[in-house]
């Protein structure tokens, strides 16, 4: 048995947010997108936009993020967000629309869809979740997948002659005209959360100014295809995830504005 | 006993025992426990009265299962 503490003459200081439904998520002990999950519906109930938002839902291991984040969403085809995202924002211009996905849903899949609806500079924000594999499917080869990483796909390790090299979302996106903030965070760290919740809540922000895309890619982990604890996976992440994405501001055209 | 200058309170039913909060939290405030939730997950749960509502654990919990709190400033004793 723990110890109990009296919380007579202490302050609530933090809770689970109220936009997130008192239900439990189905993603596997330790796994990153709770987190992610949590951190959009922490924003959203802070700027106080929960009737305003609308998310898209992704294929992959959160395509049933409707199911616990409490605002409007719609599902969406395999790696077709940013197009559904498009036709949302566009109908309804005064909402806060953002798709929600994965590293196989957006830099597969929907590659295209993603680079010209950024390209396109779509008053839109897309939260993409990297965890450098398919998680849902069983641990397959992502195009984010590193170099000598072992999938289900390539069991021996990715090799750059047979399966090309793993592709970096964030510099490519800066790069085109249509976005205006970028920014690569990572949630396995206490000081990290608090910097990604800053960045969602810029690129939320940043679709009043109705000046482009905002891109906010959270390097992710995934303890069950990696074969990991979760502790041991962010761990890994540190060790070999972020030395190939490294964490940090890639495009800021709205601070100041 | 140590001065108490913060609480967690961890919905354990629905906590899945990843570990995080226990790696993240500097006090060494939280354990795995000995018992297991209805899911058979060892929770997390207080071992020791060190906490200081730094919310390092709350930050990094993928359940969002962890409440903090702090004593009031006149109050600690
Ligand atoms: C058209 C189509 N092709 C393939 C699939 C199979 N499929 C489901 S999820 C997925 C990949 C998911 O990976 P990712 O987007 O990285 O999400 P994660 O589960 O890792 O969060 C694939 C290939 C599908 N559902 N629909
Ligand atoms: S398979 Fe991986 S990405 Fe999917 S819920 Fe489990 S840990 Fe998370
Ligand atoms: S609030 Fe900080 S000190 Fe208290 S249990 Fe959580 S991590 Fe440990
Ligand atoms: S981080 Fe959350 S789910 Fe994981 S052990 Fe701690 S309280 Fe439980
Ligand atoms: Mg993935």
């Amino acid at each position: 048995m723990g110890i109990t503490v009296s919380l007579e003459n202490m302050d609530k200081i933090y809770e689970r947010p109220k936009t997130l439904k008192d239900q439990v998520m189905h993603y596997c002990p330790g796994c990153g997108h709770g987190v992610a999950h949590r951190l959009v519906m922490e924003i959203v109930a802070e700027l106080g936009i929960q009737e305003k938002t609308i998310g898209i839902a992704p294929v992959g291991c959160s395509v049933f993020a409707y199911y616990y984040m409490d605002i409007d969403m719609q599902e969406a085809a395999h790696g077709r967000a940013c197009a559904v995202a498009t036709g949302v924002k566009r109908m309804m211009p005064d909402h806060y629309v953002f798709t929600y996905q994965g590293d196989g849903d957006l830099a597969a899949i929907g590659t295209n869809e993603t680079i010209h609806a950024c390209n396109r500079g779509e008053n839109i924000t897309i939260v993409f979740v990297n965890n450098a594999v398919y998680g849902m499917t069983g641990g397959q080869m992502a195009p984010t997948t590193l170099i000598g990483q072992i999938t289900t796909t390539c069991p021996s390790g990715r090799e750059q002659v047979a399966n090309g090299y793993p592709i970096r979302m964030s510099e490519l996106v800066a790069q085109l005209p249509g976005t205006t903030y970028v920014e690569r965070v990572a949630v396995n760290t206490p000081a990290r959360v608090r910097k990604a919740k800053k960045a969602l809540t810029k690129a939320f922000k940043s679709q009043e100014l109705k000046k482009g895309t905002s891109f906010i890619e959270i390097v992710s982990n995934c303890p069950s295809n990696w074969k990991m604890t979760p502790v041991e996976s962010n761990k890994w992440l540190d060790e070999n995830m972020l030395p190939y994405y490294p964490l940090g501001l890639y495009k800021d055209e709205i601070s100041g504005e | 006993m140590a001065k108490v200058k913060g609480a967690v309170v961890i919905n354990t039913e629905n906590c899945k025992g990843c570990g995080l909060c226990i790696y993240a939290c500097p006090t060494d405030t939280l354990g795995f426990s000995k018992e297991i939730n209805s899911k058979g997950f060892n929770y997390s749960e207080m071992v020791q009265d060190e906490c200081i509502a730094c919310v390092s654990c709350a930050l990094v919990c993928p359940d969002a299962v962890i409440t903090v709190y702090r004593m009031k400033k006149d109050k600690a004793v």
